[in-house]
Order: structure tokens, then C-alpha cells, then sequence
């Protein structure tokens, strides 16, 4: 047996964007143990719902991260309606999707684009984010905003785009089509990025059930896991989820891949069968019930919770988010012990963490 | 599929006494884990279990009296530890036999325990 060292990964390190700390404990290259440590940017956002009134705190919501914004907006209205019992529009829900498959599109992208980054490819990573620009140009277009859309309100939505302005996106998006296709293969095919991915960081079905991981890891790893599966506007664009068995670095690559392509597929269905119609319903009254919702981010499925107050106000008692990420640490702690330690970030970067939706 | 998974609305009471069995009946019946979280009361907590079986989801509340320790779920749900040591950073909960205890250093607030009821 070798001598142990314990080798602390984060909070800065070059492969993370945000603050998570690692104490890896290595025995001849070998990672034995990873501890990780979070919580180093909690910004108590749940606690500001004693503030905000419930329609205001959509706002907050979405500023949990720049990435999945517009689903955490989808997400508490979600639960606020829910608890209202109140039923959207059906543009409304279409519209809702179309802009949650442009937030993967590009989430997706930008990740790519770290992990590229992240084994030393970088004019791989820029070609990535050069594409993801076409993303933001859309959003800001339709929704006046890149990071922070503001379109989600409880009852609907904000803005309504017009259809024949619809049909240019799709256009738009089959058009960066090829330009993608031929960035994806590099990841899949080049001889040295699969060095860096395929047999890293294998999770295996079994171990993923157990440790309860969503989003593209359970499904790189073969659950078949997908909160679209049970949401009826994706139910009636045919949507069924990517799934591959490796359940290594490669396969998580794979799976994000595949689910850009099906992006934009879903994206062209829902504007071809986007219904007319009002965009939001009038919301009286306060919120007295309980309710949760579950959408499917980018990085996996999240839950959202709101609870009026007995009596109702325009306040909410208790507001919950949780995020993907929440869900995948565990497994990414399993997933380093035997693990080289070259490999660390490469593994980090698969479950694509996003720090700032846990420090919510 | 053609339900509505955020259609069900399924939230229960549950006792101290019957958490532990009922969790590991729930692990045993192939659930996952999908969420915990803290409600303040005024006199304690709500801590709030969410298990999820093909698309399913239950919810299960268990109030903590102050002063009162909730027995750790790590020995059925091992990805719990996330959860409880977040609730015993904000809420002042203590969760006993946990499998990964940060002792009250997984969160860094100003504030200790800022969801206690002061």
C-alpha cells in the first residue's frame, strides 16, 4: 500500500467555473476516497420568498442561475399554479417549450464547450460557443434578454412571438444544423478526445439507480429517466428519451449530444403544431394550497415546491428548489474513488455541475 | 406515457417511529429519492421526504419539534447526506447515525441555523 496524500480540488481550480471543493485522497495516482464540500456561495434565495411577493418571485427564481433560468421560471410558476389550480393557455405551454429546448440548445453547447476546454482542445471550445451565440440571439430576439428572460409569469407568459417569426428560427436552427454536426463528430470520433472520455468515470446502471442521479448521467448510464416523458406538452411532440449503457464519460457526452439534435426536432414540432390562441389566464386571489412540479432541466430533472399560508397572503410560507446538481455529487463521489487522478476533471465536468444552482 | 406527472399531488403525514421502516420499505420497493427540505413551524420544523417510483411522486412530512433529532435516512438513501446536512445547516436539525456528517460545515452562512424561528 502506498503512501496516502490528500489533495485538495477547488474551490478555484482551472476546470471549475464556480466554487466546489474536493478533498481527493490519492494513494499512487489512485483517487481512494473524494469528499466534496459545498455551500461556499449559499445565497438563501428560498429565504427571500418571506419578502417577494409570490407573482415578484419569479424574478428571484430565475436569477438561481444563468443557464437553466428560464426553467426555474417554469418551474415555480409551475408549482404556484398547481397550488392555484390554474391551467395555462396551450400557447402558452408551447411557447414555454419551445424556449425550454433553446435554454438546453444552449446549455448543452456551452457545456461541450467546457469540456473541451477541460482536456485542452480549445479552438474545439470556441467553435462550441461560437455556435451557442446563434442560441442567444434567438432568445434575445423573442424574449429581449441572453441570460435572464423574464417571459414566465404565473398564469402563462409575458410575450407572444409571432408564428411566421417562429418558422425563422427553425430555419435558423437547421441552418447551424451541419455547423454542429461536424463540431459532434470531433468529440465522438477524434482518437484523442476518446482517450480522455471512453472508460472514464464509468457509473453503472445498478450504482446509478441507487445513488438516485438524474438527467444525462442516469440516462448515460441506461435509465431510461426523463421528466419530459410525463409532461403533456412534450408528450404531444412525441418525445422519448436518449439513453445509452456505457455510463462513462463518452456516453454522457453522447446522450448531450443526441439531445441537441432532438432539440432542435422538438423545437421545429412544437412550432409546427403551435396552437392560437391567449397566452396567459387572469390570477386572482392568493396562493393557500401546496403543490410541487418537475420539469426536466438541462442537467436533469428538478423539483420545485411552493406553500401559501393557511389563511393566504400575497406571500408564500415556503419556497423549494432542487436542482440537478443536488442529485448528481453523490454519484460523482462514487465515480472518483479508482479513478486516476488525470482523470478527476474530466469526470468533474461529465456530471456537468452547476454550482450555482446548488448555492441557491 | 400519457399522464401528467405533476398532476399527482400526493403529501402525507408521517411519524418519527414510522420513518425509518417506511423508508426502507420504500428503497426495497425500488423508489428513488428525489428531494428533502425543512418548513418552519412555530414550534419547529417540517422536514419533507419526496421518493418518486415511474413518474410518481410521494411526499411525506414529518414535524420536529424544537429540541427534537430525526433519525439520518444515509442507511437506505446513501445521497441523502446532501440533504440532511443542508437542513441541519439552516434549520438546527439534528439527523442521528448519518452516514456523512459535515457537523455543521457544509453550508458557510453569516447567520447560523437563518430558517430557525427565532
Amino acid at each position: 500500500m502506498g503512501k496516502r496524500t490528500i489533495i485538495p480540488f477547488g474551490p478555484q481550480h482551472p476546470v471549475l467555473p464556480e466554487p466546489v471543493h474536493l478533498d481527493l485522497v490519492i494513494e499512487d495516482e489512485k483517487v481512494v476516497e473524494a469528499i466534496p464540500s459545498i455551500g461556499f456561495i449559499h445565497r438563501g434565495l428560498e429565504k427571500l420568498v418571506e419578502k417577494k411577493e409570490y407573482t415578484e418571485m419569479v424574478y428571484v427564481i430565475e436569477r438561481i442561475c444563468g443557464i437553466c433560468s428560464f426553467g426555474h421560471g417554469w418551474g415555480y410558476c409551475g408549482a404556484v399554479e398547481n397550488a392555484m389550480g390554474i391551467q395555462i393557455p396551450e400557447r402558452a405551454e408551447a411557447m414555454r417549450t419551445i424556449w425550454h429546448e433553446l435554454s438546453r440548445l444552449h446549455s448543452h453547447l456551452l457545456w461541450l464547450g467546457l469540456l473541451a476546454d477541460g482536456f485542452g482542445f480549445d479552438s474545439l471550445f470556441m467553435h462550441c460557443w461560437r455556435i451557442r451565440e446563434t442560441i442567444l440571439d434567438i432568445l434575445e430576439e423573442t424574449t429581449g434578454g441572453r441570460v435572464i428572460f423574464s417571459v414566465c409569469k404565473v398564469g402563462g407568459i409575458r410575450k407572444d412571438v409571432d408564428n411566421d417569426y417562429l418558422k425563422g428560427i427553425v430555419e435558423k436552427l437547421h441552418a447551424i444544423e451541419d455547423d454542429i454536426r461536424s463540431l459532434t463528430t470531433v468529440f465522438m470520433n477524434d482518437t484523442s478526445v476518446k482517450n480522455r472520455l471512453c472508460g472514464v468515470g464509468v457509473l453503472s446502471k445498478e450504482e446509478a439507480l441507487d445513488l438516485c442521479t438524474v438527467g444525462p448521467m442516469a440516462r448515460a448510464s441506461g435509465i431510461e429517466l426523463d421528466m419530459r416523458v410525463g409532461t403533456p406538452s412534450y408528450q404531444k411532440l412525441g418525445f422519448e428519451p436518449i439513453v445509452r449503457t456505457e455510463g462513462d464519460c463518452y456516453a454522457r457526452c453522447a446522450v448531450r449530444i443526441g439531445e441537441i439534435f432532438q432539440s432542435i426536432e422538438l423545437i421545429e414540432k412544437a412550432v409546427e403544431e403551435m396552437p392560437d390562441g391567449p397566452i396567459e389566464v387572469a390570477v386572482k386571489g392568493n396562493v393557500e394550497g401546496e403543490a410541487t412540479f418537475r420539469l426536466e432541466q438541462p442537467r436533469g430533472g428538478a423539483f420545485y415546491y411552493a406553500k401559501g399560508f393557511e389563511k393566504g397572503t400575497k406571500f408564500l410560507e415556503r419556497m423549494r428548489v432542487r436542482t440537478p446538481t443536488n442529485m448528481n455529487i453523490p454519484a460523482m463521489t462514487k465515480m472518483l474513488q479508482g479513478c486516476d487522478l488525470a482523470d478527476v476533471p474530466m469526470i468533474v465536468l461529465t456530471i456537468d455541475p452547476c454550482i450555482s444552482c446548488t448555492e441557491r | 406515457m400519457d399522464k401528467n406527472i405533476n398532476a399527482i399531488q400526493d403529501f402525507r403525514e408521517i411519524t418519527a417511529s414510522e420513518l425509518l421502516p417506511t423508508v426502507r420499505n420504500l428503497k426495497e420497493g425500488g423508489y428513488r429519492f428525489v428531494q428533502m427540505c425543512g418548513i418552519t413551524q412555530d414550534d419547529g420544523a417540517i422536514v419533507m421526504y419526496s421518493f418518486d417510483k415511474d413518474y410518481e411522486m410521494t411526499n411525506y412530512k414529518l414535524h420536529v419539534k424544537d429540541g427534537e433529532s430525526v433519525e439520518s435516512i444515509t442507511g437506505s438513501y446513501w445521497n441523502a447526506f446532501v440533504y440532511e446536512n443542508e437542513v441541519h445547516d439552516l434549520f438546527g436539525i439534528e439527523f442521528l447515525h448519518s452516514a456523512l456528517d459535515f457537523h455543521g460545515n457544509f453550508f458557510k452562512t453569516a447567520e447560523p441555523t437563518p430558517w430557525k424561528k427565532k
